[in-house]
């Protein structure tokens, strides 16, 4: 199927204002499912704010904002967010154990999923024991993704989730990220680093003082 | 023996006050005028206050002046709440929810179940030590939720994100605004007889009661004022949850106690 049928997210006119500044201003976009799709963009330019309006932790103040084709002020907010994750910049471990954080995801889980969680982000079953705080800010980062799949998301929304790690474990992290999104699951990566956009991206969006700017590249390069 | 206070009694007491007057003085604190305006305003206070509860618990008085009595202080127990926490949002409304809600529960069991006789003797000092006692808890608490909530706002919204619906994301918070503010209630019961003998109990027995009448009174109302802390801070708690979260399960914008 053509990627540009299915849209995972559609922006019609949105704008979000905060103490008086308009973040997004008139907004107009459309985010396919396939793939992971970068929005780049110098800090302040209201990045964050667009990948919070995808899983309602924020809504706009004009606007719709729709996932596949719903409106989300239309959808059950917690059952959105179950299909639609989040990995936030900063680590945002649990108390306790990786075990522990991982059951607040899901209450049901057993070790099994547990496990196999951990296996695809490229973390050892044998840490579910550990306590979470005692990880490397990599492993963390990674912990948190494997909570949030615990979940069983469509969508992975990224918020600068490497911002905070060396160069090796950003490398890890990129390339799990890049075999879930072979596994088919939706990405939507906010980053301010070109680089890395070069390196993850199918398609990169840039957003700069509030205003989608240019052409998705991969759209320009298709013919 | 009753140990009843004459007014040349009252007057040689000043005195003390011109003790710790005279210790600003000799230690240069500057103080002298505060010490003296406030000990100034606290008799007039309590002689206003005497005036009145003369006035409101004297014998063939309808009971509903008491009970207006009782009203007011929660009024005014609410505005010092909110005066003493302006961080908390909504802290008027929810102190004056949470004092009628501990009020219900207290004197209900108190007056309902018949441990004291309801009239306005019993019914103005109880409540005023019920009010009085919860009103630090409940700003304790108020405050350290809060708190916790614009601090940890991304662990909040990590587990927002994860489906949890705005009860259960901040059920660790709460829990831990509870505990703060009910901890020192309970070491405060635990030490009751041994470190300090509480008030109720001094009165009655510098006014002549029998010490153990003394202590059965001062166990009920430390009952009492425990039910009441434990009652005003969950109220409170609860229902600064349904205040800091919208209906749709977004934690809404906390701003720093800076910002005020």
């Amino acid at each position: 199927m053509d990627e540009r049928q299915t849209a995972a997210f559609e922006f019609q006119r949105v704008s979000v204002w905060r103490a008086g500044r308009r973040v997004l201003d008139e907004v107009t976009a459309r985010i396919p499912a396939a793939g992971i799709t970068v929005v780049a963009g110098p800090s302040g330019a209201g990045k964050t704010t667009l990948l919070r309006l995808c899983n309602r932790l924020e809504i706009p103040d004009a606007g719709t904002v729709s996932y596949r084709g719903q409106p989300l002020d239309e959808l059950d907010p917690l059952l959105l967010r179950r299909r639609v994750g989040m990995v936030f910049q900063r680590p945002t471990p649990f108390p306790g154990t990786v075990a522990d954080n991982l059951v607040v995801a899901s209450p049901g889980a057993g070790s099994g999923d547990m496990s196999t969680a951990l296996t695809r982000v490229a973390l050892d079953p044998g840490l579910l024991g550990q306590d979470a705080r005692t990880l490397s800010g990599g492993e963390l980062q990674r912990m948190c993704l494997a909570r949030t799949l615990v979940t069983q998301p469509e969508t992975l929304l990224l918020d600068e989730p490497t911002s905070a790690l060396d160069a090796q474990p950003k490398l890890v992290f990129e390339s799990t990220a890049r075999g879930l999104a072979a596994q088919g699951i939706t990405i939507i990566w906010v980053t301010h680093d070109d680089a890395q956009a070069a390196r993850i991206a199918d398609r990169v969006y840039r957003l700069r003082d509030g205003q989608l700017a240019g052409v998705p590249v991969e759209e320009a390069e298709q013919p | 023996m009753n140990a009843t206070v004459s007014w040349a009694g009252l007057a040689v007491s000043l005195s003390l006050v011109a003790v710790a007057a005279g210790i600003s003085w000799w230690q240069r604190l500057g103080l002298q005028r505060q010490i003296l305006i406030a000990a100034g305003r606290a008799l007039a206070q309590l002689l206003l206050v005497g005036a009145a509860l003369t006035l409101v618990v004297s014998p063939g008085r309808t009971i509903w002046w008491s009970w207006l009595w009782v009203a007011a202080m929660l009024g005014y127990a609410s505005t010092v709440a909110r005066r003493r926490a302006p961080e908390v949002p909504h802290l008027l409304s929810l102190a004056l929810a949470s004092f009628t809600a501990a009020a219900v529960v207290t004197l209900g069991v108190l007056f309902g179940l018949h441990v004291f006789p309801l009239n306005g003797r019993t019914l103005v000092p109880i409540a005023g030590m019920m009010i009085g006692n919860s009103m630090t808890a409940t700003v304790l608490a108020g405050r350290r939720l809060t708190d916790e909530l614009r601090d940890k706002r991304e662990e909040v919204e990590a587990r927002l994100a994860l489906g949890q619906a705005s009860r259960q994301a901040a059920t660790p918070y709460v829990r831990a605004a509870l505990r703060a503010a009910l901890t020192p209630q309970i070491e405060t019961t635990k030490a009751t007889g041994l470190v300090f003998l509480p008030g109720a109990m001094t009165g009655l027995i510098l006014a002549g009661a029998a010490p153990v009448q003394a202590v059965l009174v001062q166990a009920v109302v430390m009952f009492l004022v425990l039910a009441a802390t434990a009652t005003t801070t969950v109220v409170i708690a609860l229902g600064l949850i349904r205040r800091l979260f919208t209906p749709d399960h977004r934690l809404v914008y906390l701003p720093t106690p800076a910002d005020h």
